[in-house]
């Protein structure tokens, strides 16, 4: 039956307190890095939804956030290029509501039951921006997840779906806001969340004839813990066994990725022929019924990926930084050299091979492995004589490094990735200090500094320390 | 015989005092520089019949040089190698003095990057690898600085005793360019300063990495023949090397990342064109590229000046101070000098020219065997080099 046979999610390493961002505040909200945004957030939930299964075998590729880097240009595209997925793959973005993340999967499901592909992945992510100083900016969290759909489910099978729409004026943003807006609290709730979602659900479970007392788990969308408490109330469930936490207190309300990887929590704790309800909402609500397979054999179950990325943190040491970081605040542009040159979109694009799925090359005379590709080979000079090799997931050691304060102490180094070949690579998500020669590291792909834009955004791999 | 051992002659050569010249254009350190060769070889500027132009990005085409000296419509040659574009264009002279197209050259580098800062690697001069700008980029200190962790790790040195090591390199350099009227930092300076001065770029501390100066030296070559019609005591050219990388440090996984390649190939190609076996005995003084001490101290051992892993140990033993067995950079090395990209070359060769002239006043060394090395280097350990070497003598 169709449904979800993995998942992956990418949670930054970055916390904040909530200490700094409004007195007395409990718990912590995840951050994106400086360089992270929601495509990389994406390509990172992807890729580890996808551990273990080849890129080539996927159909289609669907992102979804309110938050995409681009209006127009396609994130999809990028996922689908890093994963060296096939060039006739159906990719898509989905956006306009917090529901495009569930809309995605919708589509996805459908696509699939419909035969039309047999394997689809669902990314989606978000990195929105509340004012500073409002309770938005003290809720949200960054965050990604991605579900892989497939005809012959191997973790859960969608049994009943249910959808609603719903017009109203109560979290929006404007084509020209940078922060998400939102009507009166109790308006909000009253006649937006609570009415919608209760819709929704007791509309699924009409359709499937089934009692909310036969689901063991339910993934709610939450926008603040209390909320949803109330919900789960009014619906009638026991919010201390049937919800899913909506774990507010250590990462946030991650937006489109939040019931996709709430729901990824519920199947790190699910018992084989449970029913997982997951709901989602924004101008209208989206609801699907899970049933987690009889013969639950999915490698990654059991590895609680959810809990360990929650524990993988690193804090920021203040909310100026948490500002500089979102381009929050106006920092003085650096006098750079006049002959610093900008990005260029022709080599971008000649190059899409070495860049998105980070391809070297195999010497066929003599097997060394080199980055970036060559025409002659480096070690034995045979000419055009490579066959091309995938080196994003391989994990490497740090070979050497260094940092200074001109580049703002972001460290550089050099690395050997296992099974051969160097690359030369930015380090990310770590303190110089943790630093040592020859420390086990592996890739992450990530938005580049540019000392001048040109209007682009460009993406490239670094290398980040095995933490886990 | 092939090469240039003994074809060419310097006669003449000229070098503006290093320094931040707000008040100075590249133009006025070119007429400054090149005058004063002029004056020294005791020539007329019309007598030059081609000249090659070295600047890594103070002026485009020959015109920048012709230009200020007004040079009547000769030959002019721009060599642009990064950092080796000094000892590059002497080289290239020597070549055509050497098969006889010309009989008397004029090489002058200079630099001025006080007016525009300096140049960034990998964004200066775009390569193929560069365009898209995806990779990293990085000061030239962040990668000699790479260079030194993996040194000390491979030869099991702590890093506080590598920093030391180092710092023991400052102070001898900043103790030659007190001596040295033309550098641009007249000032000793003690282990403890070298040490605790902010750290530039792990594990290189501000002591480790040579200044950002204005400068402009020159130099006025002829074939060997010809030399005694201007001087008695000129300046032979014994043997040049060169030798460029590509990018094999980064390309090929099993580079070590403790030696420069490029140096140990460009020293072997002039030694054994100046017929040099034993380096450490037969020079009498080097000036080489310390950039960085770092730098400094693996050029001992791709010099053979000494065995791997053992420059530590001559650095301890105060073997090349300017009172030591092989006296490296007597006039203060690009530590004192700064680096004015094209001009340190031929600044070097100008420290040389005096020492075996024994004109090198409170720094002169003991010329023994007559011969005096200099060596530039262009690139980063990471994206590899041009390394360039000249070796003068007497007759």
């Amino acid at each position: 039956m169709v449904g979800v046979s993995s998942y992956g999610v990418h949670i930054p390493v970055w916390r904040i307190k909530r200490e700094l961002l409004g007195k007395g505040l409990p718990g912590e909200r995840a951050v994106a890095g400086k360089d992270e945004d929601s495509l990389t957030m994406a390509v990172a939930a992807a890729l580890d939804c996808l551990e273990g299964v080849n890129g080539g075998s996927i159909d289609g590729i669907f992102f979804a956030s309110t938050t995409p880097p681009f209006y127009e240009k396609s994130v999809s595209a990028t996922i689908a290029a890093v994963l060296d997925a096939r060039r006739e793959v159906f990719t898509a973005d989905f956006s306009g509501s917090l529901r495009a993340g569930t809309t995605a999967l919708k589509v996805a499901l459908e696509m699939v039951r419909a035969g039309s592909a047999d394997r689809i992945l669902v990314a989606a992510a978000d990195c929105r921006l509340g004012a500073p100083g409002t309770p938005l900016e003290q809720t949200f969290g960054d965050g990604a997840a991605a579900l892989l759909v497939e005809r012959d489910a191997k973790i859960a099978d969608v049994e009943f779906a249910a959808h609603v729409y719903d017009e109203i004026y109560d979290i929006w943003r404007r084509d020209v806001d940078l922060f998400v807006n939102s009507w009166e609290d109790r308006y909000v709730y009253t006649c937006g969340y609570m009415r919608v979602v209760k819709e929704t659900i007791s509309r699924l479970m009409d359709k499937s004839g089934l009692n909310l007392k036969d689901v063991a788990k339910v993934v709610l969308p939450v926008p603040e813990s209390r909320r949803g408490i109330e919900l789960a109330k009014s619906l009638g469930l026991d919010p201390k066994t049937q919800l899913q936490d909506p774990l507010m207190e250590v990462m946030g309300n991650t937006g489109t990725a939040q019931p996709l990887m709430l729901f990824a929590a519920a199947l790190e704790e699910a018992n084989p022929n449970d029913w997982i309800l997951m709901a989602s909402y924004g101008s209208g609500g989206d609801a699907f019924l899970f049933k987690v397979k009889e013969n639950l054999k999915m490698p990654s179950l059991g590895k609680k990926k959810i809990a360990q990325k929650i524990a993988n943190k690193k804090t920021l040491p203040d909310y100026i930084t948490y500002l500089k970081w979102r381009k929050l605040v106006k920092t003085p542009e650096p006098r750079v050299d006049m002959t610093v040159s900008y990005p260029s979109a022709v080599a971008i694009w000649r190059e899409t091979h070495r860049i998105y799925p980070l391809h070297g090359v195999k010497c066929k005379v003599c097997g060394t492995v080199q980055y970036p590709p060559q025409r002659v080979c480096v070690k034995c000079q045979s000419k055009d004589n490579f066959e091309e090799v995938r080196l994003c997931d391989k994990k490497g050691r740090l070979f050497s490094y260094s940092f200074d304060p001109i580049r703002e102490n972001t460290p550089v180094g050099l690395i050997n990735l296992e099974g051969g070949g160097r690359v030369f690579l930015d380090l990310t998500d770590v303190d110089a200090e943790e630093l040592k020669i020859d420390m086990p590291v592996k890739l992450t792909f990530r938005r580049v500094d540019l000392r001048r834009e040109d209007g682009m955004y460009v993406y490239f791999w670094k290398a980040t320390p095995i933490r886990e | 015989m092939p090469g240039v051992r003994d074809k060419v002659a310097i006669i003449g050569m000229g070098c503006t005092r290093f320094a931040e010249h707000w008040d100075k254009s590249v133009n006025d350190l070119i007429v400054e520089a090149c005058y004063e060769a002029f004056e020294d070889a005791n020539m007329e500027p019309r007598e030059i019949q081609a000249a090659w132009w070295s600047t890594a990005r103070s002026g485009e085409l020959g015109r920048s040089l012709a230009y200020p000296l007004k040079l009547n419509f000769i030959p002019v040659t721009r060599v642009e190698n990064r950092c080796a574009s000094g000892h590059n264009a002497f080289i290239d002279a020597c070549y055509a003095v050497a098969c006889g197209a010309f009989d008397v050259v004029l090489v002058c580098g200079a630099e001025k990057l006080k007016d525009t800062g300096l140049p960034i690697p990998g964004d200066s001069n775009p390569t193929d690898l560069y365009t898209s700008r995806v990779d990293p980029r990085f000061m030239p200190v962040t990668s000699f600085a790479q260079l030194a962790l993996r040194y000390f790790h491979y030869y099991g040195i702590p890093v506080d005793e590598g920093r030391r090591i180092l710092a023991k390199i400052a102070v001898k350099n900043h103790y030659n360019g007190s001596l040295n009227p033309k550098a641009q930092f007249q000032r000793k300076i003690t282990l403890e300063e070298a040490l605790n001065a902010p750290i530039v770029a792990w594990p290189l501390g501000l002591y480790d990495c040579c200044g950002v100066s204005d400068g402009a030296a020159a130099a006025i070559i002829v074939r060997a023949d010809l030399a005694k019609k201007y001087r008695d005591d000129y300046v032979l050219v014994k043997g040049v090397g060169m030798s460029t990388g590509f990018y094999h440090g980064q390309v090929q996984d099993d580079w070590s990342l403790t030696h420069i390649e490029e140096n140990f190939r460009a020293a072997r190609m002039a030694y054994a064109e100046a017929g040099i076996t034993n380096p450490r005995k037969e020079l009498d003084l080097a000036i080489v590229h310390d950039c960085f001490t770092i730098h400094e101290l693996v050029i001992y051992e791709d010099f053979g000046f000494s065995p791997r892993g053992k420059a530590k140990e001559d650095v301890d033993a105060g073997a090349f101070e300017l009172k030591g067995e092989l006296p490296v950079n007597t006039d203060g090395g690009l530590k004192s000098f700064g680096h004015p990209v094209g001009a340190s070359g031929l600044r070097m060769m100008y420290e040389v020219y005096k020492q075996l002239q024994g004109k090198a006043g409170p720094r002169q060394v003991n010329i023994r065997n007559q011969l005096g090395l200099t060596h530039t280097c262009g690139g980063t350990p990471i994206d590899s080099q041009t390394a360039a070497v000249v070796i003068l003598g007497l007759r």
